[in-house]
This record gives structure tokens, sequence and C-alpha cells, in this order.
């Protein structure tokens, strides 16, 4: 049985397109993911993301349970900022990666992807007993409604919405308000490549909140061409602890990667800084028409040297575009490869995964 | 929701039409298919001169977010090819029985087109 979001009867009502997730069933397109692409990109655009876990950690050694199980650093950092990290295992092959708030000197939230809540919880609490820490880790995935609002003019609707006087908020900050009376949780945080929030607040008051955010309902399949179109890695599909596994430096996410912490996977991953990734994730961009996807294999010089990881027709720039990993030698941006599509080589030429500039 | 279905054609259970006119078939695919699919930005067809069988794949049609195979409704060999799709694959969105047909094919046998679903019987699959 898939999960439900707080939302789920608004968003059959409305005539949303339904998948299955992570483990849950959540609007995929409203009404085209082309206009939903656009209204992100040159507007504002609302997408439900309460599919996406929220596990508390509170407690004196709240801050030291969170460096030692992400690859950033939570000890030195600011209470009130937002943190992007990956979850490593000791070979620092990334497990999930996420976003943690501080929310006060010893509490903090963070944001495992969909499905991976439990996982997280589990390996947070076992490794509290395992070290002797103390603190509470309280998996709250089902308290909690999140609004990703993204888009040019997102963070004016957002400010306009809050109680609260938003616009001294900077990215990767966040302050705890109020929309409508609902408590929210209000992120300069996203997924899109644009600016915005993303909005937390107690499932009670989903629909509230929902409505006082009045723009363009957007679905996951927006969601996916806009993290596509920016380079955003999409845990499970673009890494896979056992189906792909992947290093924060193959990821091409090293700035969120804090050697100078000691967490599970550090030694790994500073020798492997040491010695240089033996490969990096790229962007492709196909010169023949066709469509690179999941798993499609990129050719160079005659010879399979890596895989399309995520794939599609980028609504902005109206070309197919690919990520996936190659050899680090093949990772420079004008190197000619090709990919097959079909049992056919298509023309293609590495470039960086970020294929639209964003904030 | 409702899906317009012309009564001249007939349909093939994975969704493709055929209107036959003097042995030929010209091919495309519904308007509920294309609503399913969402924003076509790709559509993959064979060249003239091709054979294609019943119920064999001829081709490939891609959304942003899926890619679906093209299943021929009859036997024959494709006689035309439509070049605005590959352009402007919008088009199967825009005028799925129209200007967004995908190919056109010389029937081998004619009877074959009987073995396909009356609008009213693929109007009821879909509801």
């Amino acid at each position: 049985m898939a999960r439900n979001p707080p939302l789920a009867a608004t968003h059959e009502a409305s005539g949303a397109r339904v998948i299955e997730f992570g483990g849950w069933d959540m609007p995929v397109e409203f009404d085209s993911i082309k206009e939903e692409h656009a209204a992100v990109r040159e507007e504002a655009g609302i997408f439900d993301v309460s599919h996406m876990g929220e596990i508390r950690v509170s407690g004196p050694d709240a801050a030291a349970l969170m460096t030692r199980l992400t690859t950033n650093d939570a000890v030195e950092m600011p209470v009130g900022r937002a943190r992007y990290a990956a979850i490593t295992d000791d070979e620092g092959i990334m497990l999930d990666d996420t976003v943690f708030y501080r929310l006060g000197e010893e509490e903090f939230l963070f944001i495992p992807n969909a499905g991976h809540d439990e996982e997280m919880e589990s390996r947070w609490v076992e490794h509290r007993e395992e070290w002797g820490l103390d603190c509470d880790v309280e998996n709250e995935t089902e308290g909690w409604a999140m609004y990703a609002v993204q888009g040019p003019e997102a963070p004016a609707l957002v400010d306009g919405a809050a109680d609260e006087e938003l616009s001294e908020t900077s990215r990767f900050a966040f302050v705890e308000g109020t929309i409508e009376g609902a408590d929210c949780l209000l992120a300069r945080t996203g997924y899109t490549g644009e600016d915005g929030y993303e909005v937390l607040c107690p499932w009670d008051d989903a629909e509230t909140v929902w409505g006082a955010l009045e723009c363009q309902p957007c679905g996951l399949g927006a969601r996916d061409t806009l993290r596509m179109e920016s380079g955003f890695l999409l845990s499970g599909q673009d890494f896979h602890p056992t189906e792909n596994p992947r290093t924060p430096f193959q990821g091409r996410i090293g700035f969120a990667v804090d050697l100078e912490t000691e967490f599970v996977g550090r030694d790994a991953l500073a020798r492997e800084r040491e010695e240089g990734p033996a490969a990096l994730f790229v962007g492709v961009a196909l010169e023949e028409r066709g469509i690179p996807r999941h798993g499609y294999p990129i050719v160079h010089d005659g010879a399979d040297v890596g895989e399309v990881t995520s794939g599609t027709m980028s609504p902005t720039l109206g070309e197919p575009i690919g990520l996936g990993y190659v050899p680090s030698e093949v990772a420079e941006p004008g190197t000619e490869v090709a990919v097959r599509i079909r049992g056919e080589e298509k023309r293609a030429r590495v470039e960086s995964p970020r294929f639209v500039e964003g904030v | 929701m409702s899906f317009e279905i012309p009564d001249d054609l007939r349909v093939l259970e994975s969704h493709e039409w055929a209107r036959e006119d003097d042995g030929t078939v010209r091919v495309g695919i519904t308007d509920f298919a294309q609503d399913e699919l969402g924003d076509v930005v790709f559509v993959e067809l064979p060249a003239e001169g091709e054979e294609v069988g019943q119920e064999e794949a001829f081709g490939v049609v891609e959304s942003i977010k899926a890619v679906s195979d093209l299943y021929a409704p009859v036997s024959g060999t494709v006689s035309a090819v439509n070049e605005a799709v590959a352009d402007q694959p919008e088009l199967v969105n825009d005028d799925p029985y129209g200007e967004g047909w995908m190919i056109e094919i010389d029937v081998d046998d004619p009877d074959e087109l009987d073995a396909l679903l009356s609008p009213e019987a693929y109007g009821e699959q879909i509801a």
C-alpha cells in the first residue's frame, strides 16, 4: 500500500495525474509538464513534496551525530541555516543525500529522500547506540507536509503569504514563521535551479498553507525536468548504493563534503580526493535526434565507457539532454561521445551537468 | 474525461488508429493515447518501403516522461511517412487524428482491419 500525502484528495479532485514514487502516491502532472516547467523558470510554481522524509534529532549530542553521519559539518553550523550533504557508507558510497536544518543549538531536522526515512531513522539510532551519544531521533515524516515554491516570483509570493518579513532570508537560510496562523519552517532552498522556498508545515495545516501559496501547481514530472537541467542528482536514479555505487566526488558534490570532520566514509573520500575520482558525473548533449534515457550506454572511441542515469527533452532548451558518469579522462566538456539508443549510436558531446544556469 | 474517437476509423488495443482509403491505411495514435503520454517530444518512424506486420512495433513515440513503442494496426508496406511530426512532435498532441498522423501502409490483406476495435468498442476499452 502506497503512502498518501495529506492533500491526496485535493490533488485527485484537481484532476492531477498521480504515480507511485518512493512508496508514495504523488501528483506527477497537473496540467502539462511543459507548462509547469515554464511557470517555474519564468514565474512561480508550487510542488507537493510531502513524500520527502523528516527526521528530528535533538539533544546534547545532536550536532555530533549529524556530523558523523553526513558528509557536511553540523557542529560549526549556525542556527537558522540549512546544509546539503551526502550520507555515505564506510567506502564513501552515497546511500542518500539530504538537506538538514539547524533549528537550535541542540536540535536538527533532516530531509531524507522519499522512501528512505525509515532506513535513515534506523541508521541514526544504531549509530547513536554504537557511539553512546545522547540525543533523540524521531521520524516525523507523517507529521509534516512539504511544499516547494520555486521560480523568480516565488520569494515575493512566499513573503506575501507569510505573517513575518522574509525578505532578509538568504539562500540556505530558514525562518520559523506562520502562514495564516499555521506554524511553518520557511527555507530558502530548492531543487529546480530557481530561487524560492521550501515550506514545511504540520500535516493538519496542509490544506491551509497550500491554499495560501497560490501559483501554478506542478507535479513530479516538472520537478524532474527542472532538476535535470540544473544537473542535480536524484537519489536512487543518479546514484544507488548497489546498482550504481557512487561517491560524492564522482557525483560532483564535493562542495558538500567537509573532510575536516570525522564522518562515516571520510577516510575513503580523503583517499579518493588525493588520487582523483576515476569517473565523473557529466552532462551529455545529443547532436542528433533522440532522447537519452536512464540505462543507455555512453560510447567513446568505439567502447562503452559509461551510462546515462537521467535524460529528457529539455523544455527550456528544446534539446535532448542527459546526465551520467564517464571516466575522468572523458569528462572534459566538448569531448565527442555517443549515446546508444535502441542499438544506434547518436553523436553527442560532454557538457557541464548544469545545462541551465540558476541561482 | 471524454476523448474524441472519429467514427471512420478502427483502433488497435494498444491505441493506434487506422483509417482505410482505397487499400491504403493511415496510422496514428488516439486522442486518449496522446493525453496519457503528455507532451510528445520525439517520434521515430520507419522509412518508406519498409515492411510492417500487424501488432508489430514500427516506431517509437516519446513524451517528456515516457518511451512507448508504436504498433502497426495492419501488415503491409510503408508507403508514406509524416515528416512533419519528426520536426514538430507536438502535432501528435494538438491534432492526433489529423496533422499528427504517423505513417501510411499499403495493406497486404484488408481483412486484417476486421480484427481491430470499432470506435464504440475502443470507447468502452478506455472508459
